[in-house]
């Protein structure tokens, strides 16, 4: 391969799921509807016609069967990749995924890995209410024994998923629903991403903005809006949720001397929480300002489009939390 | 057709020293846990022995066991040994997990041992994985789960039974109905009580046998294991038993009436099955008397074992919380 080569954020997720494949024999997929449908959102289409039902495993509506198998099969050998349609679905799953892949491991004394990965679509903004929508990645990062990522980029999205099968612990790689149409260039002299560090995506040295998933993007915009009014915003993308890369976040901190965190989730008791208390505990008198967040309003993700917009943090509500901090009124 | 149990005297005194090593042992768990050695939840076995006895004849060493938090009768019926067990159970670093999982979390590798769940019906879906991975990579293996019938009651149990049966794994479901989960009695829980006829909604091959009977359970285990291993799919065995002691350590027992567990006691496990072997001349007392000493001498072991064992430095707290390789 020579040039850049066009691709969606969809694509590439496809072509990590072919590779890991094509790559190893003990790796399948397992979910509903990845098979024959194609995958809810299409990541999987065509997989099956490749390689076959025994690998491409459509399931019964039954979350906590299926992700409890892709535990026991990865206690035996085997490399499973499990798709769960969306967030709100994996909390029918949440028994297997908290008290047994997070545990085993350590509650045996360390005589059995969790080699699983279980892919989850989360999100808000394609209008389909409080049972489809919600962001609770926050939740899962909460727990020991699990690596929590959400590729944000194209890049991640094409190459976490290598990474996450050479982890020997359970992973949940977390693809936020708006990204999977969005369209761009890989460099082809990449052919790998670390799962360990979160990434400057822009730099800046007025102010910090810490995101990941759609809410990269949307920092990514509002970096741009407070570029023409001559702030220089550094944009920080988490990538990975758990374990926090903590270092990298106290960095570019410490060079931009002030912080909006921005989380889709909510903000009680949020992710944006307790990165906002790392920053507090390492880095308190390198800022200038209070720690501000842009998080998702507490409500149950509505069905109408501007009561959405409205629950959601838009780019604006971020260049407007930046822009406070910087030249306060 | 079924699969031969075969009664020879030496068949015949395993299995009772089996059962009588898993009630002594737990005996001496009792006495540890009054002297506050063991701590934490001890759910205990009494009565029940003959269903992991019985079902573990049928396994070879490259079968996988799933069980529950009370499941000192299957780690000590598939082989793992007491003294392991033991140190476990008082938070020794010698003990099988490190002394991270106790009683309720027992797992043992080289058995394949994968728990020990506390968590009623946890354990359906992973034994439906174990089986599925085993599958997959051409091992003829069966997976054995065990639970009660508290776990009939939840949605876990219906997900893996239907799994299990429409992917054709090979899992032996054992439901060690004992009639009460908990304190909740199995008629106050169950629409439908026949606990086989929820199999059978699943097409799933099951038959409800006497599990106070270790020869019935045996052999109704390796009827269902010869299916399995032949490609027939999951089997599923409903043992009738009981608990004759409380559910945990801290269990007045107020849903039930002492006579109820007077009547069963009758109908224990072991009583019986002496009693058989006594009456009809396969074992003489002497021999019995020789086996309750050797299995107290062996316990004895393991307890010094377990005793002279070391905690583990709290600096060690989070190793395999993440793990830096799949162990070989």
């Amino acid at each position: 391969m020579s040039g850049p080569a066009s691709t969606t954020y969809r694509e590439a997720c496809r072509q990590g799921l072919r590779d890991a494949l094509l790559n190893d024999p003990k790796t399948f997929l397992m979910g509903e509807d990845i098979g024959r449908y194609g995958g809810c959102y299409a990541v999987t289409k065509g997989l099956i016609d490749e390689f076959g039902e025994e690998r491409i495993r459509d399931t019964p509506l039954s979350e906590s069967a299926y992700v409890g198998a892709g535990i026991g099969a990865a206690l035996v050998g085997m490399r499973p990749i499990v798709e769960i349609m969306t967030v709100n679905f994996s909390l029918l799953a949440l028994d297997q995924i908290v008290n047994n892949a997070a545990t085993i491991p350590h509650m045996s004394g360390g005589q059995f890995a969790v080699p699983l990965v279980i892919r989850i679509a989360t999100g808000g903004g394609r209008r389909v209410a409080a049972q489809h929508s919600h962001s609770l990645e926050g939740w899962y990062a909460h727990i020991p024994g699990l690596r929590i990522l959400a590729p944000a980029v194209l890049e991640d999205a094409r190459f976490m998923l290598a990474a996450a099968l050479a982890d020997p612990n359970p992973v949940l790689i977390f693809e936020h629903v708006m990204l999977y149409n969005i369209e761009g260039e890989l460099d082809p002299a990449v052919a790998a991403v670390d799962i360990a560090r979160a990434k400057v995506r822009r730099e800046g040295g007025d102010v910090s903005l810490i995101a990941y998933g759609n809410g990269l993007t949307k920092a990514l915009a509002a970096a741009e809006t407070l570029a023409a009014e001559g702030i220089a915003a550094e944009v920080v993308d988490l990538r990975v949720l758990r374990p926090l890369d903590t270092p990298t976040l106290v960095a570019s901190v410490a060079k931009t001397r002030r912080c909006v965190i921005v989380d889709e989730g909510w903000k009680s008791g949020s992710l944006a929480a307790e990165i906002g208390m790392r920053i507090a505990e390492q880095a308190f008198f390198d800022l200038d300002a209070p720690l501000r967040r842009v998080c998702g309003r507490e409500v149950p993700m509505p069905y109408a489009a501007h009561l959405e917009d409205a629950a959601l943090p838009q780019p604006a509500d971020i260049v407007a939390a930046a822009r406070g901090l910087v030249r306060p009124a | 057709m079924s699969a031969r149990v075969h009664l020879d005297h030496d068949h015949v005194r395993h299995l009772l020293r089996q059962m009588i090593r898993i009630r002594h042992f737990e005996s001496k768990c009792v006495e540890l846990y009054q002297a506050q050695k063991i701590l934490g939840f001890l759910h205990l076995y009494d009565g029940e022995e003959a269903v992991s006895v019985g079902v573990m004849e049928a396994l070879g060493a490259d079968d996988a066991v799933i069980a529950t938090y009370r499941e000192h009768g299957q780690a000590i019926a598939r082989g793992i040994g007491m003294d392991v067990l033991m140190a476990e159970m008082l938070g020794k670093q010698e003990g099988c997990c490190r002394g991270r999982g106790g009683s309720m979390h027992i797992f043992d590798k080289a058995a394949r041992f994968y728990g020990g769940n506390a968590i009623v019906g946890g354990g359906l879906p992973l034994a439906v994985g174990v089986a599925l991975g085993d599958k997959m990579q051409g091992r003829n293996t069966v997976t054995a789960c065990f639970f009660g019938d508290g776990a009939v009651d939840e949605g876990e149990f219906h997900e893996s039974m239907n799994l299990a049966a429409l992917w054709r794994l090979p899992v032996l479901f054992v439901c060690e109905n004992n009639l009460y989960a908990m304190g909740m009695a199995l008629e106050r829980a169950e629409a439908q009580t026949d606990i086989v006829a929820k199999a059978a909604g699943y097409r799933m091959p099951g038959v409800a046998i006497d599990g106070m009977d270790v020869v019935a359970v045996e052999r109704a285990a390796r009827d269902a294991v010869e299916q399995i291993r032949a490609g027939g799919g999951p089997q599923f065995l409903e043992c009738r038993t009981y608990r004759f002691r409380a559910h945990s350590m801290f269990d007045a027992q107020l849903y039930r009436a002492k006579d109820e567990i007077e009547a069963w006691r009758k109908k224990g496990p072991i009583v019986r099955f002496e009693g058989w072997l006594l009456t009809n001349g396969l074992i003489r007392e002497e021999e019995v008397r020789r086996i309750e000493a050797e299995a107290d001498s062996e316990i004895d072991g393991a307890v010094a074992f377990a005793e002279a064992g070391t905690l583990e430095p709290v600096e060690e707290l989070e190793r395999f919380v993440t793990m830096a390789e799949v162990p070989a």
